[in-house]
Order: C-alpha cells, then structure tokens, then sequence
C-alpha cells in the first residue's frame, strides 16, 4: 500500500497563483479558478486547493473549522474533542457540487467556533495559540480526522483533482473574497489523499508552495523545538510552522521573517549599512535553522493581506502584477493575463525579494 | 646482546646494491635505529627500535631503505594473538602501563563508513559551486529562543560567537606534546582560513599571542599556564573535562619534553613531569562546573564564548545536557578514536564510544529538551576526511575539530609514538635538532591546503543535495542513509536505511 502525507515524505512541484483587493472588496473565486486552470499542466490531477479571505463576513470573529472526516466514526470522535475544547456556534457540511471527476472524496464538514472560555483560562493560553495546539493534536491524535483550516473569516478548499475540478466541486464561484490564493499540485508519489493536498494552514495563515525544499528536515527539527509537530511530514506544513514562529510568536515584523527564511547572501552584506548588517548578520545567527533552502515559490496568505517569495537563488518561477487596488502573483505570467489582459505592471519576482501586499490601512501581516 | 623474549616489530630492508653510505638515515632517526659501523665501514641498522614512522624512508636520497612488518607469526590462534602475547612480554619484564599515543588502531566500527549522502535529481535541482555562491560560514555561540527587534533594530545585542568560514577547526594539542612550531603552523593557518585552533592544555607560548583573534584557550585540570593575560588573549576559552582517547585520566606530560619554553609557558619548573589530575578538583558535579563557567565568563567580562570539552561515555547525553544547563556556550564532544599525545594502550583501546553514536544521542537529546538551538555542538576523534565533517553536519554538528588530520597534513606518518618525545617529523617532540625539522611557514601552508580542499569537497556535496548553506545541513538526517547497521544502529543514529 502507497504511504499517505504524514507516513512519508512525499516531494512535489507545482503551480501556485493569487489575487488579491488592497481595498477589501470581495469578488467571486471565478477569477482564481481560470488562473490557476490555465496552468493544467503544471499540476498531474492528484492536488488542487484555494484559500479565500472575508468568505464569511457573518461570523467574523468565530474560528472557522474546515474539516475532513474519513467516516462518522471518526467524526463523532472528534465531535467529543470539539464539544469539550469549543463553543460551537454552528457546524454542518460544507456544500459540495456533485462532478464526474471528483471522486472519494471524505466527508466535509464546518464548524464556527470559540475556546471554551474555562478551559481557555485553564490553559493559560491565549485564544490564537490555544487553537493552535488543539489543531495539532487533532491532527495528530485523531486518526480519520483532518483539519483542513482554522483561521477566521477564511476558508481552504482542498482535494485530489486538478485545482479547476476542485473548485467547481466546492461551489467557489459562489463565495466572495478580497484575497484568493490557489495550488495545483504535481506530487511525485503519493496515494492522492485529501489532507495533503494545498494550501496547508494553521489559523489565519494560509501556504500554497511550489517547490521542494532541501533543508526540510534541518526546519523540522528546529521547528518541533518550539512545539510544533510536523505531522504530514511537507514542506509546506514546516514553511508555515516558520511564519507562524517568527511572526506570532515571536512577535517579528514581515522583513525579518523574510530575512530568517531566505537569508542575503553573506556577499550582499557588503552592500549594506551597519545597521541593516547587524541585523542580518543576528538573524542569520540565531535563525540560521529556518533559512528554507533549494527551490520555493510560496505565497503565504492571511487575513491582513499577503507575502509572495522566491528562493534566495530563484529556483522557480514567479511573476506578479497590479492592477489598481488588485495585485496578482502566479507561477506563470499568462495565468495573471489569463485573468487581468491589461496590467499596469508586470514584474519578474527576484531570488529572496518578496512581494508584500496589504490591505489598506495595515503595515505588517 | 640482550634476550628479547618478543621479535622486532619491524624490519629494515636496506638495498646495499643502493645504499651509497651516506649516513643520512642515521642522522634523520632519533630513534637510533641507524648507526654508522665504524670498523665495517658502513650503516648497520637496529630494527627493534623502528616504530615505522617511514622518516629515514623518504630521506634516503638513493631508495635504499624499505621498512616491513615483521614475518614471524605466533601459532595462529584467534583468541591469543600477537598483540596480546606481546603485551604481556613487555609487561613482565617491565610492571609498567602500556602506553600508546594517537587514537586507538582497534578495528571498531567507523559509523562515517556506513553512512550514505543524498543528492538532488529531477524533482529538485543540484547547485553548482563553482556558478552560484555556497556558505560555510558558521557562528559558535549561545544563541537566544527568539531575536528581540525594535523600531527595525536589535534591541539586544547577541552574545559572543566565534565566526567561522568554514566549520573546521584545530583540536586541542598542547605545546609541550607538540612543538612550537606545530602550534605555530597551525595557528597561522587557522588565521589563513578564517577559523580556529586550541591551544590544549599547555598554555600558550607568548610568540602566538599575536594569533589570539583565532586562538581557543584551553583550561584543564592541571591549569597549566592558565592567568588573566591568557584567558583574554583568546577569543574563546574551552574547559577541558576529557578527552575522547582517555577519557576519566588527565593529560601526561613526560619530564623529558619539559624544556625551558615549556617550563614557562606551563609555568612548572623545568624537567618536572607535567601530570594533570583526573578530574578538576574543583568540580565534583555539575553545578561545580556552573561555577567555572561562570568565573571563566566574569574573569572575562562575559566576551568570549565558553566551550566545554568532553569525553563521549556512556551516559554522553545526559552529560552535555547538563553542561548546556551549567551555561557551556559551545560543547565538544570528543568520540574514543580520537587522538591523543599519550595514553595508557588499554583506556585508548576499550574506554568511551564513538562519536556518531555520541553525536546523534547529544544532538537529539538537546532537541528533545528544546535546547539544542541555544548551544553549538563542536565534535571530534575522528574526523578523517571532507566527507566524514559533511556526516556530521548532517547528524546534528555545527563544526568539527580535527587534530590527527592536521597533523598528517604537516607530515605526521601516525606511527603511534608520540609520546616518546622522538618524532622524527618534529612535531609531537621538543628536540631542537627535530622541532626545526617542520618550518611554521611551510607547515601553515601545508594545514591551511587541507582546509581549502575540504572546503572545496563540503561545497560540492553541499551543492549535490540542492543546499547553499551549511547550516541548511545542520541536523538534516534526512540526507543521511545509513548501510549495513543494525535497526538499533538506525534509531540512535536516527537515520533510514539505504531504500528506504
């Protein structure tokens, strides 16, 4: 039997793409679709996914749970863990449309909740990092359960399938978003389960990636110092496991994070001044674990915006634009003119240079 | 002549239809071997007192000279072999330890050699090393959980590292075991290459002070040339609590290499047996150790990282656990192959465990009590080849020191006799007429080119795996296959096994 993400390591390469407002308006998941199926063939029909941010304007303030349950066992199981962790204010399925292509699919659940407020006292955690640790022992210690997002007013969409296939199955050109990010996913071995399939999330951050990374299990171990546990064994699980220490619970603005993750080279210290030299050369110090290295494309999603980011070498392709208040970044240039013809700017994204988008009105993701 | 109840270990073949009588070998061998037959008219050879260090070999200007095992063999019996029938001989007539120098030659296992490196196909690309940049910089040091930053600056600065270019350094060997100009080359070279070497247990001699900003200072049990002006002549002071070829016993210094520039480097009276006790005498646990530390640190106004040097024993992780907690900023471990100037035949031979195992149980506990990130982890004993640091990056080092390595590099033939004070190679010996034998210019290019090759070799490994920095190989077991080992092998070592 083929081993599944979490029993094995399984490498892939890929297409990724985002759009995003800067002034928060919503539109339909129509435009993320034909961008990301432009690039059919960057991906081979075992993974598709989309995140989407401001998809549920009516509970904004309620961890949204997008679940996979293999069966109704393992769902009444982990109901238990929710009713005795949460106040859930509503759970159902998630509406699917039935399509020819997507088969075997698990059963798709989402729950609206918040902490249990004694239980949240009892642990003396705050709310991000008490869901945080919930989501990881579901994970871990749920078998049959998988949370596929947790953060609020977002959602992932995620399966086996081409990334098109998955979005119709979802009903995506129904939902409205400011911030829409999308994988296709070309894994070079792999049974096709659902959890392993992108964007892969923890609260509010969200990754789609393409790439494989070199340094994985060099993150990893680091990682799992801090508490995390890097249970489906991806590289995009590690890179998102990095943003979420280095911006959450360290506390670090953007540029760091970025500095850690795709480090200048020691030869570009030269180029700076003493005090940006002393910063990079602190970080490369005490992050040197987190430097992410061999070929990556991520767009790292959030409620407050975006991060696109390419391997200090520049490994795999990038491109992004802007179009007024819309900025879009894509594996591929045509999958940006696929959806936006007429950019005011196109631009090929640099080794290590990221490309941040905002909504108006924040400074820091 | 005397009866020997053991035959020569050697012989010396010398090709008399070559031999033109020079004498040269005569002059060459400090250890006599060679001697001019004045009634004979020629050079005559004692082969009992080879040790095989091959110098009068590679100075016969005519290739007269061969040396050869001995053929005689005892009745073959694999549980009474040569070695041990011998050893008692020398025992009996003697009552006296054994001695040996250089790490133990028993056949144990090398995990280094069971270990296979990863490299990049298709789905992920190769780097090129001689087309893209690859780093080997490395910094030693504590490092904090998290870095504080404000207003886009530090807000604290981080404390004292050692920054290296390349995660290479020279192992601890003490002036007085080594020559002068041993220490000399390597310290030149050190400086060369952008990294470090340990001064040992000897102090340091004052014409190396001006290599301070590459020097590791060294305290050990016996404090020997330990006071203010040499703690901060460092860039870093390393505690010595063992030493991988004997571990539990203090270093032995034989009287005999106590000359006038020993004697005040070391500062013991000349001739005097230089004995280091077994364990300091001030730590006799391991909040003792806190304590050092910490006097080390305030003795130097908390600038240079403190490194503590132990043995790998048994029980290594609990240990170095504890010296991280104690405050060492810098571990080292030293595995039971390591080197050594002297040490009794039967500590080197059977006491301690190899350093991957150590490693890999060291690196994994740290993980396991999510500490390993604030302290680096230097290993030693042996480190015999490029590949072989690659290894041990990869299980979980930051840096490796060598020692015997660098002193093959400077002609060292690893003959094992260190410890009588008559290398031919002028370097683990005092005799002037030797010592000069190795000039510190040449011996610093010498080690400084073995840095450079292996610096060459770590790229391209580096850069088969689709890695550009060396820290990105820090603990990455995942580019490590192990072959031919045991499911237990496996899980301490924390490596799959080839195919899988």
């Amino acid at each position: 039997m083929l081993l599944r993400e979490g029993q094995i390591r399984i490498p892939s390469g890929c297409a990724i793409s985002g759009i995003m407002n800067r002034d928060g308006e919503v539109f339909s998941g129509h435009d993320i679709i034909r961008s990301i199926a432009l690039m059919h063939d960057r991906s081979n029909g075992l993974g598709g996914g989309f995140a989407a941010y401001g998809i549920y304007p009516d509970y904004p303030e309620h961890y949204a749970l997008h679940m996979f349950f293999e069966d109704d066992q393992s769902r009444e199981a982990t109901e238990v863990f929710f009713n005795n962790h949460f106040d859930i204010e509503v759970g159902g399925k998630i509406p699917t449309r039935k399509t020819v292509k997507i088969t075997n699919a698990p059963l798709i659940w989402r729950y609206f909740v918040l902490p249990k407020e004694n239980k949240l006292v009892e642990s003396g955690l705050g709310a991000d990092e008490y869901m945080a640790r919930c989501v990881m022992r579901i994970n871990s210690e749920y078998p049959g359960a998988f949370v596929a997002s947790s953060g609020k007013n977002m959602g992932a969409f995620k399966g086996v399938g081409y990334p098109e296939e998955i979005g119709e199955f979802y009903k995506l050109d129904t939902y409205k978003g400011y911030l829409w990010t999308a994988h296709g996913r070309f894994p070079t071995n792999t049974p096709g389960w659902w959890g392993g399939a992108h964007p892969f999330t923890l609260l509010d951050w969200s990754i789609v990636h393409n790439g494989e990374i070199s340094s994985y299990d060099a993150n990893r171990r680091y990682l799992e110092m801090f508490g995390y546990r890097c249970s489906l064994q991806t590289d995009t699980e590690a890179i998102t496991y990095a943003f979420d220490l280095l911006l959450r619970k360290h506390g670090l603005p953007l540029h760091v994070a970025v500095t850690a993750l795709a480090a200048p080279f020691w030869s570009a210290l030269a180029r700076m001044d003493d005090q940006q030299k002393a910063l990079v050369k602190a970080v490369r110090t005490v992050y040197s674990s987190l430097l992410i290295n061999g070929p990556f494309s991520i767009i790292l999603g959030s409620r407050k915006g975006f991060v696109a980011l390419n391997d200090r070498l520049k490994l795999r392709s990038l491109v992004a634009a802007e179009k007024g208040a819309f900025i879009y970044v894509a594996s591929e240039e045509s999958a940006i003119r696929e959806v936006c013809a007429a950019p005011d700017k196109v631009w090929s994204v640099g080794g290590g240079e990221p490309v941040i988008g905002l909504l108006k009105g924040v400074d820091q993701l | 002549m005397s009866f020997h109840y053991t035959t020569p270990d050697f012989i010396v073949d010398r090709d008399e239809r070559r031999c033109t009588q020079c004498q040269i070998c005569v002059r060459q061998c400090a250890n006599e071997v060679h001697r001019w037959h004045e009634r004979g008219r020629k050079v005559v050879h004692d082969d009992r007192k080879c040790v095989n260090c091959h110098r009068c070999v590679l100075t016969c200007p005519a290739d007269a000279l061969t040396i050869r095992k001995f053929p005689n063999e005892y009745r073959a019996n694999a549980n009474w072999t040569d070695h041990y029938i011998d050893s008692i001989y020398k025992q009996a007539a003697t009552g006296s330890v054994l001695l040996s120098g250089m790490g133990t030659d028993k056949p144990y296992p090398i995990y280094w050699d069971h270990l296979l490196l990863n490299a990049s196909q298709v789905t992920n690309p190769s780097i090129d090393p001689l087309r893209e940049p690859m780093e080997l910089k490395t910094f030693l040091g504590r490092k904090p959980d998290a870095l504080s930053i404000n207003d886009g600056k530090l807000a604290e600065a981080l404390p004292p590292q050692l920054e290296l270019d390349l995660p290479i350094m020279f192992g601890a060997m003490s002036f007085g075991a080594v020559s002068l100009n041993t220490m000399t080359s390597l310290a030149r070279a050190a400086e060369r290459m952008g990294t470090y070497f340990c001064t040992g247990e000897g102090g340091l001699h004052r014409d190396l002070y001006q290599y301070g900003a590459h020097t590791i200072t060294q305290v050990a049990s016996g404090r020997f040339g330990v006071h203010p002006e040499y703690l901060e002549a460092g860039a870093a002071i390393e505690i010595k609590i063992g030493q991988g070829a004997k571990p539990g016993i203090g270093g032995h210094l034989p009287g005999e290499k106590v000359g006038m520039d020993v004697s005040l480097t070391r500062m013991i009276p000349e001739g005097s047996d230089a004995i280091s006790p077994a364990p300091h005498h001030d730590i006799y646990s391991i909040e003792d150790l806190r304590q050092l530390i910490y006097s080390l640190k305030e003795a130097t106004e908390y600038r240079k990282p403190v490194a503590v040097k132990i043995a790998a024993v048994h029980n290594i992780a609990a240990i170095a656990s504890g010296a991280a907690r104690a405050g060492a900023d810098i571990i080292v471990i030293d595995g039971f192959r390591g080197g050594t100037g002297a040490a009794p035949l039967r500590t080197r031979d059977s006491v301690g465990i190899p350093i991957e195992l150590a490693l890999a149980a060291v690196d994994q506990r740290l993980r396991d009590e999510s500490i390993r990130h604030q302290v680096s982890l230097v290993v030693a004993g042996t480190i015999r080849c490029s590949s072989d640091v690659v290894k041990a990056i990869a299980l979980g080092a930051d840096a490796c020191y060598i020692g015997t390595a660098a002193l093959i590099a400077l002609g060292c033939h690893v003959c094992q006799n260190c410890y009588s004070g008559k290398c031919n190679w002028g370097i683990a010996t005092q005799r002037p007429e030797l010592t000069e034998r190795l000039d510190p210019d040449v011996g610093a290019g010498l080690a400084a080119n073995l840095l450079k090759a292996w610096a060459h070799e770590i790229k391209d490994m580096l850069g088969g795996m689709g890695i550009n920095a060396l820290e990105s190989l820090r603990g990455n077991r995942l580019m490590l296959r192990g072959i031919g080992l045991s499911e237990k092998e496996l899980e301490i070592l924390g490596v799959k096994h080839a195919g899988e």
